[in-house]
């Protein structure tokens, strides 16, 4: 069972409808106005594919699209442009992570041609995060661009078909723009207008930091409901499952950007199962940020815990009996079949 | 200097004033400036900013000063040079991400611009550096910016003058400022 009745041979882009940015299925899920689901793969450090193939046939059947990561947390890893160029193959869609960290604008105008030359529909743009967080603290933090000039440069790209220098481009990448967004860490009051800023530089949809925080989000949409910013931008919010409380107090310490609440803490501390209480939350969480209006997703990042996306993606009822495109859903058909075990 | 450039962020709106007073100044004697070539000045006036601006800002010289849409808070001396900030990064207490012993530069410019009159330039995009720049003076720029008008009817004289040339016909000498406008 295909997500849409159009389908073309996995590998193959989907035709691109009137009024959309991208051919891609994520575009289109969130336009028809289904509440969307992303998850991201842990690229391997590896460098044998079968890695890549295992980890996103684990999220088969439950999630819309597939963030590549650019190397998160400033750590080596398969990059992300191979992670899309190995899935994209098999007709997953994937959101291709950009981060300014590594990369100077030359480099990153390549990397969005190349991407969107391999079936990449989704780009998200990021500033990255520091070099000291990962485990090369000694390289040099590129910074050439940040979040925002990426985005536009993406955007010019697409738009207007020419380079950052004006150069003409023979054919232009046809990408739906994401960008991130944390409301749960200062300044609050600013949070929903760098929103509008991003959405001015060229942002359809986000991804949010890892919410725990239901109060503060819901302050936070309250403003971008108020300023109309929900109309003009899908908003997918982060959520994942906590492994035990220590591994919360020590990514509250550790881990900059991420905003976990005591009652959390204290939620898991009180639990039987650790583990379980983690997923409970999850799911509880998710249930509680589909009833927030304005809400277009979530973004389940389950670091190390892949396995349980479709559970917690089951548990919470999300999907509303959708099942997102899959290769497996091919099982039948000897044709495509073939066609995938070729390029395996 | 971390305590100065922190109380020039305090007192944003007093330097706001200032540089309206600096860029009025910069004005009146852009004719001087225009007559006697932004490249011959381009050293010491980059060298007195460096001094001024070092000191007052822990400028960066990246010679696109963008202090009057940042709260007065140099977005330079962010570790990753963010021109649109805060990241995500941003700590318990409004701490850097990268220096956690460091404000967050933007959580102070966010503060700085709500002080300022024009504050609300900080929810203009702005767009990378161009790293040709750096080092360059943003007060010649501000004159060759702001004179705008006055360049463009140069430029249309330029044009005509050409044009009178390549028909044959004598033209006055080129204006300095109109053939140093790309230095």
């Amino acid at each position: 069972m295909s997500c849409f009745e159009d389908e073309p041979v996995p590998g193959y882009p989907l035709p691109m409808l009137p009024g959309h940015s991208s051919p891609g299925r994520l575009e289109r899920t969130l336009r028809a106005g289904h509440f969307v689901v992303t998850s991201e793969l842990a690229p391997p450090d590896s460098a044998d594919p079968a890695a890549v193939y295992e980890r996103a046939a684990l999220f088969d059947g439950y999630v819309d699209a597939i963030n590549a990561t650019d190397g998160s947390g400033a750590h080596c890893h398969m990059g992300s442009l191979a992670v899309c160029a190995l899935l994209t193959r098999l007709g997953y869609a994937l959101i291709q992570q950009i981060s300014c960290r590594d990369k100077n604008r030359i480099a990153i105008q390549g990397d969005i041609l190349g991407g969107a030359a391999m079936g990449v529909c989704n780009m998200l743009c990021l500033s990255g995060d520091g070099v000291q967080t990962g485990d090369h603290p000694e390289a040099k933090p590129v910074f050439d661009l940040d979040c925002m000039s990426l985005l536009e440069i993406a955007r010019t790209m697409r738009d207007k078909a020419t380079f950052q220098s004006g150069r003409k481009l023979e054919h232009p990448p046809h990408v739906f723009l994401g960008a991130a967004a944390n409301p749960f860490v200062a300044p609050f009051d600013w949070r929903p207008l760098r929103l509008a800023k991003k959405i001015a530089a060229g942002a359809q949809f986000v991804q949010t930091q890892y919410c725990f925080d239901i109060p503060r989000l819901k302050q936070y949409m309250s403003r971008v409901r108020d300023m109309g910013l929900d109309e003009q931008v899908f908003l997918i919010i982060g959520v994942g499952p906590l492994a035990s409380a220590r591994s919360a107090e020590w990514i509250r310490s550790n881990v900059p950007g991420v905003h976990i609440p005591d009652s959390v803490i204290n939620r898991l501390k009180g639990a039987e199962n650790q583990k379980a209480e983690g997923l409970q939350l999850c799911v509880d969480l998710i249930q509680e940020i589909r009833d927030i209006q304005g809400v277009h997703g979530v973004h389940v990042m389950a670091y190390r815990q892949e396995q349980t996306v479709p559970d917690i993606v089951t548990r919470a009822g999300i999907l509303e009996g959708r099942t997102p495109w899959h290769p497996s859903a091919y099982d039948g058909d000897a044709t495509v079949q073939q066609h995938l075990e070729n390029i395996q | 200097m971390y305590w100065l450039r922190r109380w020039s962020v305090r007192h944003a709106r007093a330097l706001e004033l200032t540089y309206q007073v600096v860029e009025r100044c910069l004005l009146i004697v852009s004719p001087v400036v225009n007559r006697i070539g932004h490249s011959r000045l381009e050293k010491p006036v980059a060298a007195v900013e460096k001094l001024v601006k070092g000191a007052l800002f822990d400028c960066q010289m990246c010679g696109q000063c963008v202090l009057s849409s940042t709260g007065m808070s140099c977005p330079m001396n962010c570790p990753k040079s963010i021109r649109n900030g805060p990241c995500g990064g941003v700590r318990e207490g409004g701490f850097c991400e990268v220096k956690p012993e460091m404000r967050c530069v933007w959580v102070e410019g966010w503060q700085g611009a709500a002080n300022m009159k024009q504050g609300a330039q900080i929810a203009t995009v702005q767009f990378a550096v161009d790293h040709r720049l750096k080092g360059h003076s943003s007060w010649l720029r501000v004159i060759r910016d702001k004179s705008a008008d006055t360049q463009a009817s140069v430029s249309l004289q330029a044009v005509a003058d050409t044009a009178r040339v390549l028909r044959g016909e004598t033209t006055a000498a080129p204006d300095d400022a109109a053939g140093d406008r790309s230095s």
